[in-house]
């Protein structure tokens, strides 16, 4: 796909930290409106490519380009968050000393300034939101909880709720079913789907049953670069996969 | 808008804290002029002076608790800008001096005629105008805050680096205003002052004066702290305070929050230390003492931190203790104090103030839970909360092993 029309394009990508190489000459592309999963072994540079997008770390080489004509290189966390590209981490991180609507009102798509919060005077229409996004995040009952007292499916939830809140163009979505039931689990699957009708969303993933609901195109990870891509079942019947992914 | 703003700051809690300031502010300085001094109501004039000094004492440690208790800024540099506005006032009442002092010069304070120094230098102009004083008391601190904050926060400087950095920042003043060559008065300060307003500063009434100054600048200072971190910026403060890396990634720029909060943080310290320099009649470099300023975190972890009305507490029931204590065993206060460290970091983790709220918030969830024990039917109230309180709350369940442990940031 073109760099013009593509939503993120990265382009020989290269990270190293102290001689090792977290990224080696790495290139994706995720179209409008795309879903995809990411799966990789321990090391794979999943995280590291999250890190590349949205600001902490700087590429040593190569392109990163948002909706075809901004350079992403440039920027820090603060202007990529506002340029629309939210992430949840791997560890669910929500504000915990902050009730549950505190968090998604703090994430809720608004003037970020220090002056604008101070004067800031909540809104019907911002009310409105969060109290759709406390539905889809089925955490209607404890908006006025602690984040901090949340079992971990919660927490996973509520961040997946910021995000939403947000109103980002492209969600980066870190192991969203860790540590969850498998009901849970199932019930991540169909809201990622939902949300991915009117967004994009990169997901990265361990738990192949997961992205197998998905029902998604899938890239694999390797030693920082690009193994495969295509269905599940495509790259799962790649030999070089198997071999380093599923360790036989 | 900034009616809204000011509302928010109402409530119990700041209602109790008001109406006790009020009451402090009219009775202290009525029992000291109105009630004759024989009268067991009578204030003596030390005692008034004292308590003037523990307001402005509050007052910067309400400054810190803004910075610490709600943004995670740990500043142990908090005493270089009370002594900067301390200095500022001094400066002042130094040019209103005029020819009373021992050489008589008209022109130059004692000790630059001491110095055999020939004319004012620059920077004194403009002190003998009030109002350029005291200006200068919310500038110079406000300057300098911003100026470090500005490097420190852009470089993401944190945690204890950042507090190291503070206390190097009051030590290299400590020193740079012992020289004699700064034009401060060297060792021995500004002191000998006349007059403030045109009103003798050793005036009962002057006194009285200072004091209710010292508790409307606290009262403001406070109102504007709560409307502050009950704002929708304090609510920033409180997640950069606990997740600093996930308020960057919200799209919060985090070093705009910190350089405001710890800019107006500087500038209250400022606003004590010009109020506190007119009570106790002198400033010099020991003001800048390291010591001082992590002496003003304990009274603000004694009393709670990230409450406001906790610093306030802390700072006047520590000091009415140092008082005491340097009168009576002045051998031991040091170590008392370093003990009451010790004690309140081991089982009042909170402070005074946040153990206190806890126990009301956990006794009301308690009735609330035997309420509907009982089955009176009634809905409970939303469960209290204070999203103020620091975040090492119990977790409902252990989370999970993550299945792939990498640092998520």
């Amino acid at each position: 796909m073109a760099r013009a029309s593509s939503l993120l394009y990265l382009d020989g990508v290269s990270v190293s930290f102290d001689g090792f190489k977290a990224l080696n000459e790495l290139s994706l592309t995720i179209g409008p409106g795309e879903m995809r999963a990411i799966i990789g072994p321990n090391g794979a540079g999943k995280t590291t490519m999250m890190d590349v997008i949205t600001g902490k770390t700087r590429p040593d080489s190569g392109e990163v380009y948002f909706d075809g004509t901004i350079d992403l290189t440039g920027e820090d966390e603060a202007s990529i968050a506002e340029m629309g590209i939210g992430r949840k981490f791997q560890k669910p991180t929500v504000f915990e000393s902050h009730t549950v609507w505190d968090n998604l009102e703090l994430a809720l798509k608004a003037p970020r300034g220090p002056f604008a919060t101070l004067f800031h005077v909540i809104s019907g229409g911002e009310r409105k939101r969060i109290e759709h996004l406390l539905d889809l995040i089925r955490l209607g009952g404890k908006r006025d909880d602690l984040a901090a007292n949340l079992s971990h499916g919660q927490k996973q939830w509520l961040e997946i709720g910021m995000l939403l809140a947000q109103d980002p163009k492209l969600l980066l979505v870190d192991e969203p079913a860790a540590g969850m039931t498998d009901a849970e689990t199932a019930e991540t699957a169909e809201l990622l789907k939902d949300i991915a009708n009117d967004h994009s969303v990169v997901v990265v993933e361990h738990d192949m049953v997961f992205v197998r609901s998905l029902g998604v195109k899938v890239t694999v990870l390797h030693e920082g670069s690009v193994l495969a891509e295509g269905s599940l079942d495509h790259v799962s019947a790649n030999d070089r996969v198997v071999e380093v992914y599923l360790g036989r | 808008m900034m009616s809204s703003f000011l509302f928010r700051a109402m409530d119990a809690r700041a209602g109790i804290f008001l109406a006790i300031m009020a009451a402090v502010i009219i009775l202290i300085p009525a029992g000291n002029l109105l009630v004759p001094e024989g009268s067991a109501f009578h204030v003596p004039n030390y005692a008034l002076t004292l308590m003037g000094k523990y307001l402005t004492y509050a007052l910067l440690a309400l400054a810190v608790d803004l910075v610490w208790g709600y943004c995670g800024i740990l500043s142990l540099g908090h005493a270089a800008f009370f002594a900067l506005g301390g200095y500022a006032m001094g400066m002042y009442l130094m040019r209103q001096i005029g020819t009373r002092g021992v050489y008589g010069d008209p022109n130059l304070p004692d000790f630059m005629v001491f110095l055999n120094w020939q004319e004012l230098p620059w920077y004194w102009y403009g002190f003998d105008m009030f109002w350029f004083a005291a200006l200068m008391v919310l500038l110079v601190p406000g300057f300098l805050a911003f100026v470090f904050g500005w490097f420190a926060f852009r470089s993401r400087v944190t945690g204890v680096y950042l507090s190291i950095i503070t206390q190097a920042l009051t030590y290299a003043l400590l020193l740079a205003f012992f020289r004699n060559d700064m034009g401060f008065g060297g060792n021995n300060g500004l002191t000998d002052f006349k007059d403030i307003l045109g009103f003798n500063i050793q005036a009962d009434t002057t006194r009285a004066g200072l004091f209710v100054a010292s508790g409307l600048a606290l009262v403001i200072c406070f109102i504007i702290c709560r409307s502050i971190t009950r704002s929708k910026l304090g609510k920033v403060l409180v997640a950069v305070r606990d997740a600093e890396s996930r308020t960057r990634f919200l799209g919060y720029r985090v070093e705009h929050y910190k350089l405001f909060v710890w800019t107006l943080s500087a500038m209250m310290a400022g606003i004590a230390g010009a109020l506190y320099v007119p009570q106790v009649g002198i400033i010099n470099p020991g003001e800048f003492d390291p010591a001082n300023s992590i002496e003003v975190v304990i009274w603000v972890a004694v009393g709670g931190r990230g409450t406001l009305v906790g610093a306030v507490l802390g700072a006047v029931l520590v000091n009415f203790a140092k008082t005491w204590f340097t009168g009576a065993l002045p051998d031991i206060w040091l170590f008392a104090l370093g003990g009451l460290f010790v004690f309140v970091t081991l089982f009042l983790p909170k402070g005074i103030v946040g153990t206190f709220s806890q126990g009301w918030t956990a006794l009301r969830q308690r009735r609330i839970s035997q309420a509907l024990e009982a089955g009176s039917g009634e809905a409970p109230d939303a469960p209290p909360h204070s999203p103020s309180a620091p975040a090492n709350v119990t977790h409902a369940t252990p989370a999970p092993k993550a299945t792939d442990p990498q640092p998520a940031e």
